[in-house]
Parts: structure tokens; sequence; C-alpha cells
């Protein structure tokens, strides 16, 4: 895998895929996909850098303590997101019950914690993504 | 051993058949009214934006009418991450001292 | 009992997904069964497409190319290519 057509190749569109893997996050709430198939393709951009450049220059794209630490905190950051609902004295996870502003529907910012939320689990499955493919790669047989 | 396998395939063919009959049975494809088309979906289609805000469906039923299953759901994920590099990693230490 | 006028491309394609994951199982090199894989699960993401669900059909085809990728790193590390 040391080509240089496809490495070339793969330094101008890798950046696209990884933009459209957010784009397709950030907007789950307004257009077909979502959170778990966003994920998913911000997730195979940085497997297939790791694959086409080499292992260790994945490595040092995404060190271990960067992926550890959104491996953590996007399952905290849904927590931390149902919280909002109890310090406003609704329930847990409430999104219309707790106040907050909805926004006119069919724009970005529409929806309220569902976006945010969304943003979350988006990133910790490109984490979880990326975490399995580094420890089956660097596993010592 | 040819009696076995053949009765082997006597029960394929019998689990087939009651699956094939089953899926005869089931009501047809996109019609009015099936049973799914029950008061639960009635109340998510017509009052979905209006809870929500949110214009995707799906993305409305899964991060807010249930949003208790996605958040398990995403410790489940945790879970899996967390059993398959405590599996396989091999620790710097570990590495160095042998 | 009556029935509906069945989408022939659906059919066609339950055809193709029925010989796709027929074939996995005859298959004995590992890496040409994952990459039968990869085509079942294309197949699957446009039927998803004509059953009018392209939120299953995006995840489905991500998801069928990340299952690809992971299991030929874990073919490739074992260096087990024939079962």
């Amino acid at each position: 895998m040391r080509d240089f057509i496809l490495k070339r190749v793969a330094a101008i569109i890798l950046p696209f895929i990884c933009t459209y893997g957010f784009y397709v996050i950030l907007h789950g709430h307004v257009s077909p996909g979502g959170s778990f198939a966003g994920g998913i393709i911000v997730g195979l951009s940085f497997i297939a850098f790791s694959t086409i450049y080499g292992i260790e220059k994945g490595r040092a794209r995404l060190p271990e303590t960067v992926l550890t630490w959104t491996e953590s905190f996007g399952t905290l950051w849904y927590g931390i997101m149902g919280m909002v609902g109890i310090t406003k004295g609704a329930p847990f996870l409430a999104n219309k019950l707790a106040g907050i502003d909805l926004g006119v529907p069919g724009t970005l910012s529409s929806g309220g914690l569902i976006s945010l939320i969304g943003l979350g689990v988006g990133i910790r499955v490109a984490s979880t993504i990326v975490t399995l493919f580094f420890t089956m790669m660097e596993e010592k047989s | 051993m040819r009696i076995g396998k053949l009765l082997i395939l006597l029960v394929a063919l019998l689990v087939a058949y009651g699956i094939l009959i089953t899926v005869a049975e089931l009501p047809p494809y996109g019609m009015p009214d099936n049973p799914v088309h029950n008061q639960v979906s009635e109340r998510y289609i017509n009052e979905a934006v209006e809870d929500t805000g949110v214009l995707n469906m799906v993305t409305a039923i899964v991060l807010d009418y249930r949003a208790y299953d996605t958040m398990f759901e995403t410790i489940v994920l945790f879970t899996a991450t967390l059993a398959v590099v405590i599996t396989l990693k091999t620790s710097k230490r570990e590495e160095s001292g042998k | 009992m009556h029935f509906v006028a069945v989408d022939y491309w659906i059919m066609i394609l339950l055809f193709i997904l029925v010989v796709a994951s027929l074939a996995m199982y005859f298959i004995k090199d590992l890496v040409h069964a994952v990459i039968v894989y990869g085509a079942y699960s294309l197949t699957m993401a446009l039927i998803w497409l004509q059953m009018n669900t392209p939120d299953l059909a995006i995840t489905e085809a991500a998801a069928g190319i990340c299952m690809t990728v992971l299991m030929m790193v874990v073919i490739f590390r074992t260096s087990r290519r024939e079962e």
C-alpha cells in the first residue's frame, strides 16, 4: 500500500469524505441520515487514511489519549444532555417539556437538544470504529 | 450417516415450509388498513414536528421519543469496545518487559 | 387472499441477495467471501432504497463497508485465508 497514485488521490478525496460525514451528523434532523451513519462515515475516513499512509502516521494523527477521551466523553455527553431537563424541573432527557426553544422546523438550529445529542453520538461511534481498527491492527499475534 | 443427513434435510424443508406459509399469511405490503398502522404511528406522524421541531421523523423517534433506548445503545457500544480493548491490547510495559 | 403487484426490481434484488448469501457459505477463500459480503450489503442498501427508507440505506451501506474492512483486517492479521 505504498502506491504514489493511491496516496495523491486519497489526499484529495479524504477531507471531503470526512466533511461529508460531519454534514450527515449535523443534518440528521433535517435530511435522511443520522448520527450512527455519519459517525461510521467519519470513522471510515480515518481508517482509510491509516490503511493507505501506514498505521504509524494514522496513530500520529489520532493519539491514544484523544481516542480514550472522546470514547468516554461521548457516552457521558448523553447523560449531561439529559441532566439539562432535570435542572429545569422536567424529567430526564426532556426536550420540549424542559422549555427549550425548538426553533423553526427545517432549519439547522431547530430541534433543541436533538442536534447536540446527535453530535455526541456521532463522534462516539466514529471513535469506536477507529479504536476497534487500531486495536486489531496493533495486536501482537 | 446417510439417513441422518436425509433427516436433517427433511427437518430443514419442514422449517422452510412453515416459514413460507407464515410469509404468505402476512398482510400485503404498503396497504393503509394493515395492523401496523394503529394509533401509535398515527400520533407520531401527526405530532412529531410539533413535539420535537424535527422534520426527519426517524431522528425524532430515535433521539427524542425513545431517547432512553439510544442512551443504553451507546452504553452497549462503549462496553463492547471496552471488552475488545481489554482482550486484544498489549500494553507498552508488558512489551518491553519481555 | 389477494396479492399486490410487486415491483420487479425488488424480485431481482432479492434473488441476488439469496445467491450472495448462499455463495458466502460455499466459498472456501475467506477474502473472497468478505468481498461477496460487500456485494450482499450493497444489494441490501438498494432494497432499502426501493422500499423508501433512505435512513436505513445509508446506514446499511456505511456499516457494510466498515464490517468488510474490519473483517479483512482480521483475516490478514491472523494470516489464515483458507478455512
